[in-house]
C-alpha cells in the first residue's frame, strides 16, 4: 500500500503519495506546469520553491529534486527579478574595478548568511560574494560553479545583491581571461587553417563505405 | 529521506563489492561489428517493430517512424488558417529563431554579429533546453595524437556509416575552433595549470577528446550563451511558442504564427529567414521509456517543418542513453553521465559480472543492458523495473579519492539527496530516452533541403550523426551548426524582400490527410507533455 502525506500547495491541502517529488505531486493533483518547471533534473533553476514544515523555519529547495513530506506548506518562486548588468565581455577589465562598476552593492554585504541558508544547492554563496569583492574571480567561479541561478539567495538578501549574476560575470572572466591558454588547441586550429587535414578529410569523403568500415573496425583505440 | 537498498538488492550489492577488485583489473572485450549488429537487431528499441508506424502522407510518405511521432506528424493544426490576418504582422524581423536553447542562442549571436535584426521566441524561458542538461562534455580533436579525420571515423562508424558525410566533416573540422570560440565568450573548461585540456574517452571514441566543465558542461555553456544574448540586447520573447510556419507565395519560409503560452494570444511574425532550433523529443516517451530530457522536448520542430513540407531524415532512430537512473524512483530516467564510465566505472549484472565493455557506443551499451535485464535474467529487480549496476566506487579506486567530487559533482549530489553515496556504493541504471538522432534534413549551409530560407540547427536537425550519436558530439553540433545557421540566415536575409504571406500549406495538408483516410483528433505541435493526474507513469 502507498503511504500518503498531507501537503499544502499555496495554502490548499492535498493528500498525495509520499514517494513523489514536490513537482510530480503538483502534477498529480492537476497542475499543468508552465512556470516553475524546466529541466526536471536540478540543472536549470526554474523550480526554486519555499516550504515550511509545521512551525520550523522556511526552507528553499528545487521542486524537482525534493520529496514531499507530511505537513509541507509549499510556495513556488518561479521567477525573481535579478539585477543583470549589460556589458561587453571583450571590453571589461578583468579585475575588481569591474565589480565596483557593475555590481557595487556587493560591498554592502552585511554577512547575514541568509543567502547561504536559502541556497537549494547548498552553496557557500556568502563566500563567493566575498571572493568577488576581493577580485578573486577564479575562486568565485569555483565556489559558485554549481549555481543554477534560481534567484532564491537574492530574494532574501537585505543588501539587494543579485548573487547569481555576480557569479556569472566572475565565471566568464575566469573562463576568458584567467584560465591558462591551451597551446595544443591553438596549434591544432592553426594546422586546420593551414589546410593540413584537408586532403585526408577529402579522401574520407570519397572512400567507398566498405573501405571506411575496414578502417573503423581496425582503428587503434587509445588506452 | 534516506533510502537504503532493500535486503534483496543488498545481496546482489555484496557480490558487486566482492568482485570489484577483479573487475577493475580486467579489460572486457570489445564486440566485433557482427556481434554488435546482432545485439542491436535483437534488443535495441529502434528495432522493435510493434512500436513503429508508416507515414501515409508528406515528404516522408512510406517511411517508418515511432508510433507516437506518426500521431503528431499526421495531425491537425492548432489554428484555422483564416483565423489569423497575415496582412497585419505583429512584428517583422530579419531572422526569426524558434527555440531558446543552445543552438538558438548561438545562431542569434552569429546573426547579430552579421548585423541582422534577430528575434528569438521560446515557449519556456531563455536557456530552457536539453543543452543545459548535457553533462559529460564536448568533443574536439585538438590533442597531438588526434586529428579531425580520426574524429570523423569514430563518429561515422558510431553512427553506422549513415551520416551525411559533408555534414559530419563540417562538424569535426570546426570542432577545435568551436572550443576556442566558447572560451572567448568565457566558458570554462577543465584543464591543468599548463593549459592542457583534461580530456577523456566517450563511448566509441578512439582518442581522449572529451572536453568538459566537470559534469555541468552544457549548463556552463548555456548560461554563458544566455548571458551573451542578453548583453547583446537581442530581442527574446519568452513563454511564446511557434505553432505554424508561415510561407510566402513562392513557398519560402517567411515567418511563423506564435502563441503566448500564458494567454493563448496569437501573433503573426514576419521574417526574412527562419531558424528552427526547437531541440529534441524525449518527452514523447517513445515506447514508454522515461527520459533524461527537458520538459519542453516534444518534437515541435519536426511537426512545424513537416506540415510545411520539409523532409525528415533518420527520425526512426532514437538514442536511449544506457545509464538513466533506475533507482530511486524519484529520479527514474535522470541522466547518469557517460563520463562516469569514461572515468572507470563499469557495468555489472546482479551476479557481480561485467557484461559489456563500458565504452561501447551508446546504442550497443543500451542493447546490452536490455539483454542483460531481459533474456539473460541478470538484472537487479528494483520494484517497478530492473536495472544493472554502475559500479561508481571504481572511479575513486582508479582515479584516487576525491575524483568523483572533482569530476562529476552533479552525480554525487543527485544521489546524495536520496542517501546514496556513489563514492562508496554503486548505483542502479537502465536505458533512458535521451536524444533524437534524426530530424529535419539539411544541407551544408543548415538550410532545409525542402524549404528555402528555412534554417535548422541543433537536435532538431538530422543527418549529422547518422543513426547513433557519440557522446560529446551534440554540444559540438549545436555550436557548429548554430553558428552556421545564424550567419547564413543573416546573410540570406540581406537579399530578401518579403512578399505576401500564406498558410495555404495547412489546408493542403488537411486535404492530404483526408484523402489518405487519416482520421485523428490529434493536434500538434504538442508543446508540453501532459503529466496531470498521473497520465504518464514514466514522468519524473
Amino acid at each position: 500500500m502507498e503511504n500518503t502525506v498531507s501537503i499544502f500547495l499555496f495554502g490548499k491541502k492535498y493528500e498525495v503519495p509520499d514517494n513523489l517529488t514536490i513537482m510530480t505531486a503538483m502534477e498529480q493533483v492537476g497542475y499543468v506546469l508552465l512556470r516553475g518547471c524546466g529541466c526536471r533534473n536540478g540543472f536549470c533553476g526554474a523550480c526554486a520553491t519555499f516550504y515550511r514544515i509545521n512551525d520550523d523555519k522556511p526552507q528553499v529547495c528545487l521542486a524537482c529534486q525534493t520529496k514531499v513530506q507530511d505537513n509541507m506548506h509549499i510556495a513556488a518562486l518561479p521567477s525573481f527579478p535579478l539585477k543583470k548588468q549589460i556589458y561587453n565581455i571583450n571590453e571589461i577589465s578583468p579585475d575588481e574595478t569591474v565589480m565596483m562598476q557593475l555590481y557595487p552593492e556587493i560591498y554592502n554585504c552585511i554577512g547575514c548568511n541568509l543567502c547561504n541558508t536559502n541556497c537549494p544547492k547548498g552553496l557557500d554563496v556568502k563566500a563567493y560574494i566575498e571572493s568577488a569583492k576581493n577580485g578573486d574571480f577564479k575562486r568565485c567561479a569555483e565556489q559558485s560553479f554549481e549555481c543554477v541561478m534560481c534567484g532564491a539567495c537574492a530574494s532574501r538578501c537585505p543588501a539587494g545583491i543579485s548573487q547569481p549574476q555576480v557569479a556569472m560575470l566572475a565565471r566568464r572572466i575566469n573562463g576568458k581571461y584567467l584560465s591558462p591558454e591551451s597551446k595544443h588547441l591553438k596549434d591544432r586550429i592553426k594546422e586546420i587553417e593551414n589546410g593540413d587535414f584537408s586532403e585526408l578529410i577529402e579522401s574520407l569523403m570519397q572512400k567507398p563505405i566498405e573501405e571506411i568500415k575496414e578502417l573503423y573496425n581496425n582503428r587503434k583505440i587509445e588506452k | 529521506m534516506h533510502h537504503t537498498y532493500s535486503e534483496k538488492i543488498k545481496e546482489s550489492l555484496k557480490l558487486v563489492e566482492a568482485m570489484r577488485e577483479k573487475n577493475i583489473m580486467s579489460e572486457p572485450n570489445r564486440m566485433t561489428s557482427e556481434q554488435k549488429n546482432n545485439l542491436l537487431a535483437s534488443f535495441h528499441p529502434d528495432y522493435n517493430e510493434k512500436y513503429f508506424d508508416t507515414l501515409k502522407i508528406g515528404p516522408n510518405k512510406g517511411d517508418r517512424v515511432p508510433v507516437e511521432l506518426a500521431n503528431i506528424l499526421q495531425s491537425h493544426s492548432r489554428i484555422k488558417p483564416d483565423s489569423v490576418d497575415l496582412t497585419k504582422p505583429d512584428f517583422e524581423t530579419d531572422v526569426l529563431i524558434i527555440g531558446g536553447g543552445g543552438a538558438g542562442a548561438v545562431a542569434a549571436i552569429e546573426a547579430n554579429n552579421a548585423g541582422a535584426n534577430v528575434t528569438i521566441v521560446t515557449k519556456l524561458r531563455m536557456g530552457d533546453s536539453n543543452t543545459i542538461m548535457a553533462e559529460g562534455g564536448i568533443q574536439a580533436a585538438d590533442k597531438p595524437n588526434d586529428s579531425p579525420e580520426i574524429h570523423f571515423l569514430d563518429a561515422f562508424g558510431g553512427g553506422h556509416f549513415a551520416a551525411k558525410r559533408e555534414l559530419l566533416a563540417k562538424l569535426v573540422y570546426n570542432a577545435p575552433e568551436t572550443i576556442l570560440w566558447l572560451e572567448k565568450l568565457g566558458v570554462e573548461f577543465d584543464k591543468d595549470d599548463s593549459g592542457d585540456m583534461s580530456t577523456t574517452h566517450g563511448g566509441g571514441t578512439s582518442r581522449k577528446r572529451m572536453h568538459a566543465a566537470k559534469d555541468y558542461t552544457g549548463a556552463e555553456i548555456m548560461r554563458t550563451l544566455r548571458d551573451e544574448v542578453i548583453n547583446r540586447q537581442i530581442n527574446v520573447i519568452e513563454y511564446t511558442s511557434a505553432i505554424e510556419l508561415v510561407l510566402d507565395k513562392k513557398g519560402n519560409a517567411a515567418g511563423a504564427i506564435l502563441m503566448n503560452m500564458e494567454s493563448g494570444k496569437l501573433m503573426v511574425a514576419k521574417a526574412k529567414t527562419v531558424i528552427i532550433a526547437t531541440g529534441g523529443a524525449g518527452r514523447m516517451h517513445y515506447q514508454g521509456f522515461p527520459t533524461s530530457n527537458h520538459y519542453g522536448a516534444t518534437a515541435d520542430g519536426l511537426v512545424l517543418g513537416y506540415r510545411a513540407g520539409a523532409k525528415l531524415i533518420y527520425v526512426e532512430t532514437l538514442q536511449y542513453h544506457p545509464t538513466g537512473a533506475a533507482y530511486p524512483n524519484q529520479i527514474l530516467g535522470s541522466l547518469v553521465t557517460e563520463k562516469a564510465r569514461s572515468l572507470g566505472a563499469k557495468l555489472v549484472n546482479k551476479k557481480g559480472e561485467v557484461f559489456v565493455h563500458p565504452l561501447e557506443t551508446r546504442d550497443v551499451t543500451t542493447a546490452a543492458i536490455i539483454r542483460e535485464c531481459s533474456a539473460c535474467d541478470n538484472g537487479v529487480d528494483v520494484g517497478d523495473c530492473r536495472g544493472a549496476w554502475l559500479d561508481t566506487p571504481m572511479i575513486e579506486k582508479i582515479g584516487g579519492e576525491g575524483t568523483i567530487q572533482k569530476r562529476i559533482p552533479a552525480m554525487l549530489r543527485m544521489f546524495q539527496k536520496y542517501g546514496i553515496d556513489i563514492r562508496k556504493e554503486p548505483i542502479l541504471v537502465y536505458p533512458t530516452l535521451h536524444y533524437q538522432n534524426g530530424g529535419l534534413d539539411i544541407d551544408e549551409n543548415c538550410m532545409s533541403t525542402s524549404i528555402n530560407n528555412l534554417f535548422v540547427a541543433g537536435e532538431v536537425a538530422g543527418g549529422i550523426h547518422g543513426k547513433n550519436r557519440l557522446m560529446g558530439n551534440s554540444l559540438l553540433d549545436i555550436i557548429v551548426f548554430g553558428r552556421s545557421a545564424g550567419a547564413n540566415a543573416a546573410s540570406i536575409a540581406k537579399q530578401i524582400t518579403l512578399g505576401e504571406l500564406t498558410l495555404s500549406h495547412i489546408e493542403k495538408y488537411e486535404e492530404e490527410m483526408l484523402s489518405a483516410g487519416i482520421t485523428t483528433s490529434a493536434v500538434a505541435p504538442k508543446l508540453l507533455p501532459d503529466y496531470t493526474n498521473n497520465k504518464k507513469s514514466t514522468q519524473k
